[in-house]
């Protein structure tokens, strides 16, 4: 992100700077180890000694023994040991804590020194080596008189060593050495540099840290000693000084647990001192240092919550202890550097694993840290503003014989006086003249920006936007303290958009006014006036006068004049930008500033809006644009100019300053460039649509409105749409929530918010003037050429050309429509398959007004149901609109539901010669069958003949021809035929035997003549054949005569393929006489007959 | 006594701010509008626990070191928010709780639409 690598740039030259006072001392803030000195090592020009050394320093990760170690030659001299006191009787201590001490004893005295040593057991001139060794022992010893640190000696040996007692000489050796060297044997190590040497090292090194630790237990053994001659009225700094070395020994020792339970003691004896003017620094200081150690430990042994509150009770102590009032910003930045070190340590914390939340990060210390930085600098600002004729003091007050202090947190002219009264006060004023002095140097600003660029960083981390902009904002603001400007803009205007989207107007107002400073004393245009634009605006908070002030400015500005200057401006700054603004009259550059309004809360609003949702093309789009101006004094413009999607209007809708193009005005006069404060200003557009757009949405793509001229300057604010800025959604939100009423208003005004913008219009066709009438027999019969009369006529003024009919099914319904729907002009032929379902655009040629035309449409539908047929006619006609010619396309559709249904219902039965009913019919035996047509159609049917094609295995008894030629059939009327046929044996057929088809040539009646005839065929069922054994035919007159012989013939016939004897018998009737044989026995053969 | 009470819009827009004193209003202001970090922090925690709002009482928002920032959420999603001075030891969570529910009546008696036509914005869902 752009933004953070600028804010971070800004805070590389402070993190170089050099450690100010206030900074805690390195030796405090780093983990104390324990300090192993090594001698004899010769690490420049001895190769072996330089790979020992180096196995020591090289990878010292987490899991090797925590020691620091430094090479020193072995005559080194160490920090000389000051007799032991024997009575604390008349001693006075000077301070509570020597500035020196735990360097002393963090890289000065060690816990150990090692002496190391090039010798083999084998060596062939021992004795001179031994007592070589032994001397240099001896130097070491003689340096560290009356201290108790440890001493060993490491020979570094050729060869391998052999296991311990085997090599007699070596132990002998070894025993002897020790005694010259007064050493005991724990502390004689061999090295032999051979292939394991890293190994050696670990294990020499572990050997060394158990007797630094001893050292270190025998030093607080030591210190705790001291205390029991102390008594409590002279000697309460030593209590806290024994404590605290108690503590820091015991952390040398890696033994936190009591380094932190004596930090304690030693944080609770420090406030037990008396506390005066003259020692208050060094109690805070000296507090804050044992604050610092404990809240370490705390969040090293993972118990964060106890070094808060350690902190928190730190600061509740120290927050009132100002001390010396004319010094009052020393507390300030001590206050200020409790705050960040505690941050410091809670993000180390973090760092190592510790999980912080919201509302408990260490951004809140930085923050609180910035904060008394910045009361830092206002208290260095009232109370070091000395005469430039005030001097430094000469000599120094400030400087010591040392260049350092003795004891921590004193007065450099009056070291080690622990008396309350002021010995000489001439040198206390002098002394503090000198600190006010040199506060004055003190860069406070990028004390202040560091501070809270780390709490920006923090609060980022933990989902604190507003926070994060907050602080971005005195970032800013600080900035501009500092003079700045291009830093401070950069803040300011990345955060203002947030204040923006969520309406704190307050905020914005206040960020604004600093960015108009700003702007102003670099003489940046573009952003000047933006933000003057904005803070004459609603969504400003400013005062009334204010807003004039900037108003002037700004007319001044576009009318390319200085602008006054922006109150509490630096007045040197201030004087540079005026130079600046002289600059700008040149006019070098552009001077046409279009800026977009849809970020930003701009003092004009704008509103578009169309007059209807829909235009037809022959009339003209209206719209109106409504202005308000939110600015204390009127305000006028120069141009306002109107964009569409469709560029060609955009010539249309624009008003000028000495305006000729009168007629998109409603009332051309100048007045209208003037916008007066409060009052909404309507401006009325009008054109006439383009016939290509019919069907097309116009839009307004955006409002531009110029303020100034391009003589000397201008401003261009652009709406994107229909106007609305970056307030407007909340606004409209709040006016949809409000039930506030509105006062009234007179009747040519209106209320801005209650003005709805709308931005876009459709164009949509002319109303047509013609009228399609359709005349049909419904319903449709299936398979007919049904028959659509369609009547158009034209009721236009004017001719009207190019009619075109579009007429069929309509689109959009069901797919099996399409493919059973035909639709044809000619009703002479019958359509097919081939004919689409929809004709379009069939050429009808023009008309007269009045004049009307008929056109026949043919609709052959193959299924039953409901289908919806559409007419379309489009036509095209010369009119005008707004006194400009144009053609339009009119058109105009009807749609007609046409239910289709079967003309008729066909039933078939098969019956016997003498009509009875057959479920099955005889091989080779007669009979009959039976057609039935009724006639289902509202409208009379003409059958105008009927057709049985048999199925090869029937056979016709006698001639098949039709019985119902030219027969009208009205509704619910049949029409029945019957024919005989004979069905051959065909043996078992599984389903039955085809019979054939029964085809139907069938119209309306009332068809004209040359509409087609239409076949039905149907598809006659299946008939089951049997088989029977004997065929009985009776040959009857069909009538007899009383008393007269009645002849009767009976026809026996044997219709298996065997021989069958067969007894007849005739049983007479009580009616007859009867003559001729009466009973007979017979054997038939196959096929034959009696 | 709070020092400065604010109501703010479900959008997080302030509908109402009042502070003594008056001239530390747009300190008031920034210390409120940060406070909302942590005021949306908790819808949002409450939001994805699916757990019905029942507790109105939002709690100590943040300390600093002069002020107590608390917050109260109403089930239209209005937030009030009431700053107190540290050192004020007599304020306490119950006394905290029944000044903010007497905030919340007065807010509803303002905002009611139908008990007073033209109030200040009605709240659907108080």
């Amino acid at each position: 992100m752009y933004i953070l690598t600028f804010v971070f740039q800004g805070f590389c030259d402070i993190v170089n700077m050099s450690p100010t006072q206030w900074d805690l001392p390195v030796e405090l803030c780093c983990r104390p180890m324990a300090f192993v000195t090594l001698t004899g090592l010769d690490v420049v020009y001895n190769a072996v000694h330089r790979a020992v050394w180096d196995a020591f320093c090289a990878n010292r990760r987490a899991d090797r023994v925590p020691i620091s170690f430094k090479v020193l030659p072995g005559d080194h001299e160490y920090p000389k040991c000051r007799p032991k006191r024997t009575s604390y009787e008349w001693y006075i201590p000077k301070g509570i804590l020597k500035t020196g001490w735990m360097n002393k004893h963090l890289n000065l005295v060690p816990a150990l020194v090692v002496v190391f040593y090039e010798l083999d057991w084998d060596e062939p001139q021992w004795k001179e080596k031994q007592s070589e060794c032994a001397t240099r022992v001896e130097i070491v010893r003689q340096s560290l008189q009356g201290r108790n640190t440890k001493v060993a000696v490491v020979l570094i040996q050729k060869k391998t060593p052999l296991p311990p007692g085997e090599d007699v000489i070596a132990s002998e050796r070894a025993a002897a050495l020790c005694n010259a060297c007064e050493l005991s044997g724990k502390s004689l190590f061999v090295l032999p540099h051979t292939d394991h040497l890293v190994g050696y090292i670990i294990r020499l090194e572990n050997a060394f840290y158990e007797h630094a630790q001893t050292y270190y237990y025998t030093e607080i053994r030591r210190v705790k000693s001291h205390k029991e001659f102390l008594n409590k009225t002279t000697h309460q700094l030593l209590f806290v000084r024994h404590q605290f070395k108690i503590a820091f020994f015991s952390e040398l020792k890696q033994d936190t647990q009591n380094a932190l339970k004596n930090y304690r003691t030693a944080y609770n004896l420090v406030h037990e001192l008396r506390a005066h003017e003259t020692n208050i620094l060094e109690i805070k200081t000296m507090a804050g240092f044992i604050n610092y150690k404990i809240c370490r430990l705390c969040f090293q042994h993972n118990t964060p919550l106890d070094a808060i509150a350690q902190f928190r009770k730190h600061i509740d102590l120290c927050k009132k202890k100002i001390g010396s009032a004319e010094l009052s910003f020393e507390h300030a930045a001590w206050m200020s550097k409790q705050f960040q070190a505690f941050g410091d340590l809670f993000d180390e914390a973090i760092k190592l694993g510790l999980t912080a939340i919201q509302t408990q990060n260490p951004g809140f210390y930085y923050q609180q840290a910035a904060y008394y930085a910045q009361e830092r600098k206002q208290l260095a600002k009232s109370l070091c503003n000395h005469e430039a004729s005030v001097m430094y003091p000469n000599p120094d007050p400030l400087e010591t014989q040392t260049g350092v202090l003795d004891f921590y947190g004193q007065r450099s002219w009056r070291q080690g006086i622990l008396s309350f009264d002021l010995s000489d006060p001439e040198k206390e004023k002098v002394g503090v003249l000198a600190i006010q002095l040199k506060e004055r140097n003190v860069a406070h600003s990028e004390i202040i920006i560091t501070l809270l660029s780390n709490a920006v960083a923090q609060f980022k981390k933990y989902k604190c936007p507003r926070m994060k902009s907050h602080l971005m904002v005195q970032m800013g603001e600080e900035y501009y303290y500092a003079k700045d400007y291009t830093k401070a803009l950069k803040l300011l205007d990345y955060v203002m958009c947030d204040y923006r989207s969520e309406g704190w107007w307050t905020l914005l107002t206040s960020i604004l006014t600093t960015a108009l400073k700003c702007s102003y004393l670099m003489a940046q245009l573009k952003d000047y006036i933006t933000y003057s634009l904005e803070l004459l605006g609603r969504a400003s908070t400013l005062k009334d006068d204010q807003k004039s002030r900037i108003e002037k400015n700004l007319i001044n500005v576009l009318m390319n004049e200085s602008p006054d200057p922006e109150p509490d401006c630096d007045t040197f700054a201030g004087k540079t930008a005026q130079k600046l603004w002289a600059d700008r009259i040149s006019l070098a550059g552009s001077n046409v500033f279009t800026i977009g309004v849809q970020d930003f809360v701009p003092f004009v609003q704008c509103k578009a809006k169309f007059h209807a949702p829909s235009f037809h093309v022959d009339v003209p789009v209206e719209f109106d644009i409504y202005l308000k101006a939110d600015c204390p004094h009127p305000i006028r413009f120069s141009k306002l100019c109107v964009s569409f999607n469709n560029q060609e209007y955009n010539q249309f809708c624009v008003i000028e300053e000495a305006s000729k193009a009168n007629e998109v005005l409603e009332n051309p006069t100048q007045g209208k460039m003037c916008l007066v404060p409060g009052k909404t200003r309507k401006l009325l557009f009008k054109f006439v649509a383009k016939t290509e757009d019919v069907g097309k949405k116009i839009e307004i793509t955006s409002v531009d409105l110029a303020l100034g001229n391009e003589t000397g300057r201008c401003v261009v604010l652009n709406w994107q749409g229909g106007g609305g800025d970056a307030a407007s959604s909340q606004e409209a939100l709040q006016a949809a929530r409000s039930f506030k009423r509105r006062p009234k208003l007179p009747d040519n005004e209106v209320h801005w918010d209650s003005i709805i913008i709308q931005a876009s219009t459709m164009i949509i066709s002319r109303v047509p003037n013609i009228s399609v009438h359709l005349q049909h027999e419904p319903p449709a019969l299936t398979n007919e050429m049904y028959c659509l009369v369609v009547t158009v006529q034209s009721h236009e003024k004017t001719q009207i050309r190019d009619v075109k009919l579009t007429a069929g099914l309509k689109p959009g319904q069901d797919a099996n429509l399409t493919q059973k729907t035909h639709v044809t002009l000619h009703g002479t032929e019958l359509c097919d398959e081939s004919y689409p379902a929809l004709l379009t655009d069939i050429p009808v040629g023009d008309l007269h007004p009045g004049e009307q035309l008929e056109k026949m449409l043919y609709v052959r539908c193959g299924t039953v149901g409901s289908r919806m047929f559409l007419v379309y006619v489009s036509y095209l006609i010369n009119t005008t609109a707004e006194e400009k010619e144009i053609v339009c396309k009119c058109h105009k559709d009807e749609t007609v539901t046409i239910e289709t249904v079967f003309p008729f219902d066909v039933a078939v039965k098969f019956v016997s010669a003498k009509f009875e009913h057959l479920e099955r019919v005889y091989a080779d035996i007669p009979f009959l069958l039976m057609t039935d047509l009724l006639s289902a159609s509202p409208w009379a049917l003409t059958v105008v003949s009927s057709e049985l094609q048999l199925a090869p295995s029937m056979t016709t008894v006698d001639q098949l021809e039709s019985q119902v030629d030219n027969v009208v059939l009205q509704t619910g009327e049949s029409a029945s035929e019957c024919f005989c046929l004979r069905c051959p044996s065909l043996g078992n057929v599984e389903g039955g035997v085809a019979t054939g088809h029964y085809i139907i040539s069938w119209k309306r009646t009332s068809a004209m003549e040359n509409i087609p005839v239409i076949r039905t065929v149907i598809t006659l069922p299946h008939v089951i054949v049997e088989n029977i054994p004997l065929h009985v035919n009776a040959d009857l007159p069909s009538f007899g005569r009383v008393r007269e012989s009645l002849p009767v013939k009976y026809h026996l016939q044997n219709k298996t393929d065997f021989v069958q004897d067969v007894e007849i018998s005739v049983e007479p009737s009580d009616a007859f006489m009867f003559s001729g044989l009466k009973q007979s026995n017979q054997s038939w053969k196959s096929s034959s007959g009696f | 006594m709070a020092v400065c009470i604010e109501v703010i819009a479900k959008e997080n827009y302030p509908f109402y701010i009042r502070s003594t004193p008056t001239e530390n209003e747009l300190k008031f202001h920034c210390m409120v509008h940060t406070s909302l970090d942590v005021v949306d922090e908790k819808i949002s925690a409450m939001a994805k626990a699916l757990v019905d709002q029942r507790e109105l009482y939002q709690d100590l928002l943040y300390p600093t070191e002069d002020y107590k920032v608390y917050g109260y959420l109403t089930n239209s999603k209005v937030k009030f928010v009431m700053v107190v001075d540290s050192s004020n030891t007599a304020l306490r969570d119950n006394e905290i709780r029944s000044m903010f529910r007497k905030l919340h009546n007065s807010y509803m008696d303002v905002v009611q639409p139908l008990l007073q036509p033209g109030g200040l914005h009605p709240v659907q869902g108080l």
